[in-house]
């Protein structure tokens, strides 16, 4: 049995901070518990991991109380209540398991905090499919990356660090002559994107509204269409016939975005022309399309719904079977047509990530960090995967999930552990 | 606890047991001998005039995984035509084409299934996996680890390392993963798609390392063999799906130069080039070739009529039919340079002339192979059918009439193009029992599940003889799992939580430094990270990992 109070160095951490998940971290525990990120640190692993513990106790429309009180509570609010919503969603596996066996007990309905943006990427899986790949094959395999829409390190810190600039690769490729292009945002930090050697990206910038034009251009003269525009959205076309070329040409190209960066009108279009190039491109040579998410844990959570009740999250078990319905079953519609009466906001990772401000009584379940602008009917601060318990996480690209290790003792309960009982009171009420 | 099953007709091919009239008795989860006299039974069941055979075992079927959860999450629209109502013993889901997680254990146990194994589990997605056959309740699973087109294995035989590195570095995937045995999908060939090759033949070279299929083959089988894993190596292979592939077929049956193999989905790789649209049937060759090698076995994976989905490591071919996809939606990915997947639905359609033509093919093959302890009972679920279907497939084993009357409904082309209608062959219960169970327990490993002998785990179905055998298997009576009765009358009433079948063959540690290395130098994950605990595995009261012996396995060869 591990002693969490000797000070430790404790190697192969995986971080949960975003949905790279590097699991390279080394992280130094002192004997009094704090934590340090000494090997392969950035500003989010660092926010995550060094964030001092402060003890937490349970709360009853804000004042303090203990545990089996504060789940009492949960229960009556919850059994009075006629359609229960499950939101936030921000834990890993286990906790998963735990939040669709009580939506299921509680005929409740379930949505992510970053359900919007998710739903930009799933919308596109079940409509036409795509073709992706994932960060081994990128960290060995691209010979040009399009990033599309972002700067990417503002969401994923060590992308570039990890997977393009490494030093080494499988097929012995030159990695600091891979091609980087921006295509699509305003002033982004690119700097990023700069190769080891000092030859930087090009840049295509546009107006972040105007990228479903800019990406349907793409599409169509990768296509081998003619256009008769000399421009689109400030976008030479001769420039993005230059692109499509450099496409067509490269043996293992990658179109990265980030479906939360693409906070516009038709984003799920775009990504539709993204993937739609990607499926042009892969009839003469290799291409693959890179959905970059799995932040605040979103990835797993709409696995592990898939997996259990056949459905994504924005899915709901009022009928007694569950059922999908992506318009309907939005937190924020919910909430503001008052269509759910209570809101049980799960948030497991970042304190930061507050329940949206509403008149719906609300029960939060999350870390012990979390300060509230509008207090909530209940709150109860439980452990953080990766941190206070181990648990189980899925990485940005859906393939790889890994175990996350417990590197402290606060004796806060675990999600599950909490969920169980209300879920049990639920069933007996 | 003692619990006599008095009076029923039990078809155990395990001890040459055909329709004998027998008393089974179960003590803690196990089959026992007769008791003494005096010792009280607690629990009696009279189940005189049924049927009694050892709970099935599906050796190939996709219930567990990245492709298989990508699945599920494209196709909502299969999802809402059979809603999973929750029950008092069971929670909500979905059924049909992929099932969630839930109703896939409930479904498999109201049918008489005790086991399950997934036979494409990727190492690198190991830990999904058994994450979802842990969220598959009743039934026992297992996964056979899909190397073959990784890049540390082709690297090996690039550099022409010997067979004891071979050995180590398959065992070492075995226990990081928790599998059961080894798969290889198009071998070599997930790997050449990445390279833009768009076909690999059997003796043709993967661009980048330089390696045939027919030498990872080698290897792969060589490697199993030499571990003592009971399991064949697993073999799904080349040109899936491409018309004149039989010859690929007959040839990997010979490229494993006498080892032991297990062809998979074997109807997907029995097509011929004959007749007017150049696509004919070669399940006669097939069979010939089956009967001929007793080093190969083979599972059919059946097509039969309706919406389904196709779920498959081998990207390659996926890519290449995924505009016959119905609805026209795929997804096809690389994944980290260890393997690929390709989710694309399918609707088979039976006034289609190649989809007619591809379950008469099945079928051919089914009725001509000779030995049923060789030949398994898949639909490759859910690629050719959901598993929902054993029932109805195997009615069309066992009486002629519905088989030939069904036949007789399809495109008239491909019933020309088939000799199906000629064939009198029906299955008897006997050869369905060792297809299903003594069969398939023998080809994964498990010694002491598909039969009914003392010491035997206890689960056991009871069925009631029906002359309508899709009723019949349908909807057994009673079904037990390590002894508790978790079906009755065709419905769960109690869940429980299967075993996780897997194998541990003893290696050279050393190795685990190389790999080490490697995954530092290329890898985006930890190799530690990459291995997946017991544990994790037995986590939240779900059931531990059962660990099969090795026998018989060879000395390192110097």
């Amino acid at each position: 049995m591990e002693n969490f109070a000797e000070a430790a160095t404790i190697n192969a951490v995986a971080c949960p901070a975003c949905g790279l998940l590097c699991d390279d971290l080394s992280i130094e525990r002192s004997a009094s518990g704090s934590l340090n990120v000494v090997k392969k640190n950035c500003a989010k692993s660092v926010a995550f991991f060094e964030r001092p513990y402060k003890p937490s106790q349970p709360q009853i429309a804000g004042q303090a109380s203990d545990l089996k009180a504060a789940i009492a509570e949960a229960i009556a609010l919850l059994s009075k209540a006629k359609h229960p919503l499950i939101s936030g969603l921000s834990t890993d596996i286990q906790g998963m398991r735990a939040v669709m066996n009580l939506a299921e007990s509680a005929s409740a309905t379930i949505d992510h905090m970053n359900g919007k943006s998710s739903m930009r990427n799933l919308y596109v899986v079940q409509n036409s499919g795509w073709q992706v790949t994932t960060l081994t094959e990128v960290r060995n395999r691209v010979d040009l990356l399009v990033v599309v829409g972002t700067d990417i390190v503002s969401y994923f810190s060590r992308f570039f660090e990890r997977m393009i600039w490494n030093s080494e690769s499988m097929f012995d490729q030159d990695t600091s002559a891979r091609e980087v292009v921006y295509l699509g945002g305003q002033n982004l930090d690119t700097s990023a994107g700069i190769s080891p050697k000092g030859v930087k990206p090009t840049v295509l910038p546009c107006d972040m509204d105007r990228l479903p034009e800019v990406t349907a251009a793409l599409r169509a003269l990768v296509s081998g269409k003619h256009l008769v525009a000399t421009e689109v959205a400030g976008i030479a076309v001769s420039d993005l016939q230059k692109l499509a070329e450099r496409l067509k040409a490269a043996k293992y190209s990658v179109m990265a975005w980030v479906a939360s960066s693409l906070d516009i009108k038709h984003a799920e279009l775009t990504i539709q022309n993204i993937t739609g190039t990607v499926e042009k491109l892969n009839q003469t040579t290799r291409s693959s399309g890179l959905p970059l998410s799995g932040n605040d844990g979103d990835v797993g959570a709409y696995n592990t719904s898939s997996w259990i009740s056949g459905y994504p999250f924005r899915s709901s078990y009022r009928r007694a079977h569950p059922d999908y319905d992506p318009y309907h079953y939005s937190t924020e519609r919910m909430l503001e047509e008052h269509e759910a009466d209570i809101m049980i906001w799960v948030n497991s990772y970042n304190p930061d990530r507050l329940p949206p401000e509403t008149d719906v009584p609300t029960i939060v379940i999350g870390h012990p960090a979390m300060k509230f602008k509008q207090t909530p009917a209940v709150f109860i601060p439980v452990a953080t995967p990766g941190l206070d318990i181990t648990g189980t996480q899925f990485r940005s690209d859906s393939s790889v999930a890994l175990p996350l290790k417990k590197l402290r003792e606060t004796g806060l309960p675990t999600l599950t552990e909490v969920l169980s009982a209300i879920e049990a009171g639920v069933l007996t009420v | 606890m003692l619990t006599k099953l008095t009076g029923g007709k039990v078809y155990d091919p395990a001890h040459q047991v055909d329709g004998k009239v027998m008393d089974i008795y179960i003590r803690d989860g196990r089959i026992v001998d007769r008791p003494r006299d005096d010792e009280p039974i607690n629990q009696e069941y009279d189940i005189r005039g049924k049927v009694v055979m050892s709970g099935a075992i599906d050796m190939h079927t996709h219930i567990g995984g990245g492709k298989v959860n990508i699945a599920r999450m494209m196709l909502p629209e299969d999802h809402r035509s059979d809603p999973a109502v929750h029950s008092e013993f069971c929670r909500a889901g979905c059924g049909h084409a992929a099932p969630s997680t839930l109703t896939t254990g409930y479904r498999y146990a109201e049918m008489g299934y005790t086991a399950g194994f997934e036979p494409a589990l990727m190492p690198v997605n190991a830990r999904q996996s058994h994450l979802e056959m842990g969220d598959t309740p009743i039934i026992d699973k297992g996964g056979y680890a899909m190397i073959g087109s990784d890049d540390f294995f082709l690297r090996m035989l690039t550099a022409k390392q010997d067979q004891n590195a071979i050995n180590d570095y398959v065992a070492w995937i075995l226990h990081a993963s928790q599998t059961m045995g080894i798969k290889v999908v198009n071998p070599g060939g997930i790997s050449a798609f990445k390279f833009n090759q768009r076909a690999l033949d059997l003796d043709e070279q993967n661009v980048h390392y330089q390696v045939t299929p027919r030498e990872v083959l080698k290897s792969l089988s060589r490697a199993v063999h030499e571990l003592g894993i009971p399991h064949p190596l697993h073999v799904h292979g080349n040109n899936l799906g491409v018309p004149g592939n039989v010859e690929t077929t007959l040839k990997t049956m010979g490229a494993v130069e006498g080892y032991p193999v297990h062809l998979t989905h074997i109807q997907f790789h029995s097509y011929g080039t004959e007749g007017d649209r150049k696509f004919s049937s070669g399940a006669a060759v097939i069979a010939e070739a089956l009967n001929k090698h007793k080093n190969v076995s083979a599972d059919v994976g059946q097509i039969l009529f309706g919406q389904t989905v196709t779920c498959s490591g081998d990207n390659m071919r996926q890519y290449a039919n995924a505009g016959l996809g119905s609805p026209r939606k795929s997804v096809i990915m690389d994944i980290e340079c260890d393997a690929g997947c390709g989710v694309v639905p399918f609707k088979y359609k039976d006034q289609n002339f190649v989809n007619a033509l591809q379950w008469a093919i099945g079928l051919e093959i089914f009725l001509l192979s000779d030995d049923p302890w060789r030949i398994f009972l898949t639909t490759d679920h859910p690629n050719g059918a959901p598993f929902t279907s054993y029932p109805h497939l195997i009615k069309l084993l066992m009486d002629k009439s519905f088989r030939n009357e069904t036949f007789a409904r399809l495109n008239l082309d491909a019933q020309g193009m088939s000799t199906l209608a000629s064939i009198d062959r029906e299955y008897s219960l006997y050869e369905i029992a060792i297809m299903t169970r003594a069969g398939a327990a023998k080809l994964v490993g498990l010694h002491d599940r598909g039969h009914l002998g003392a010491g035997a785990g206890a689960d056991i179905t009871v069925y009631t003889d029906n002359p309508d055998r899709e009723v019949m298997f349908a909807k057994p009576d009673y079904v037990f799992k390590d002894g508790e009765l978790v079906v009755r009358n065709g419905e769960v009433v109690k869940v429980t939580w299967g075993h996780t079948h897997t194998v541990k063959p003893e290696f050279d540690r050393g190795i685990e430094k190389e790999i080490k290395k490697y995954f530092d130098k290329y890898h985006t994950m930890n190799m530690e990270n990459f291995k997946v605990s017991e544990d994790e595995i037995a986590e939240g009261g779900r059931g531990g990992v059962v660990v099969h012996a090795c026998e018989g396995r060879r000395e390192r060869t110097e």
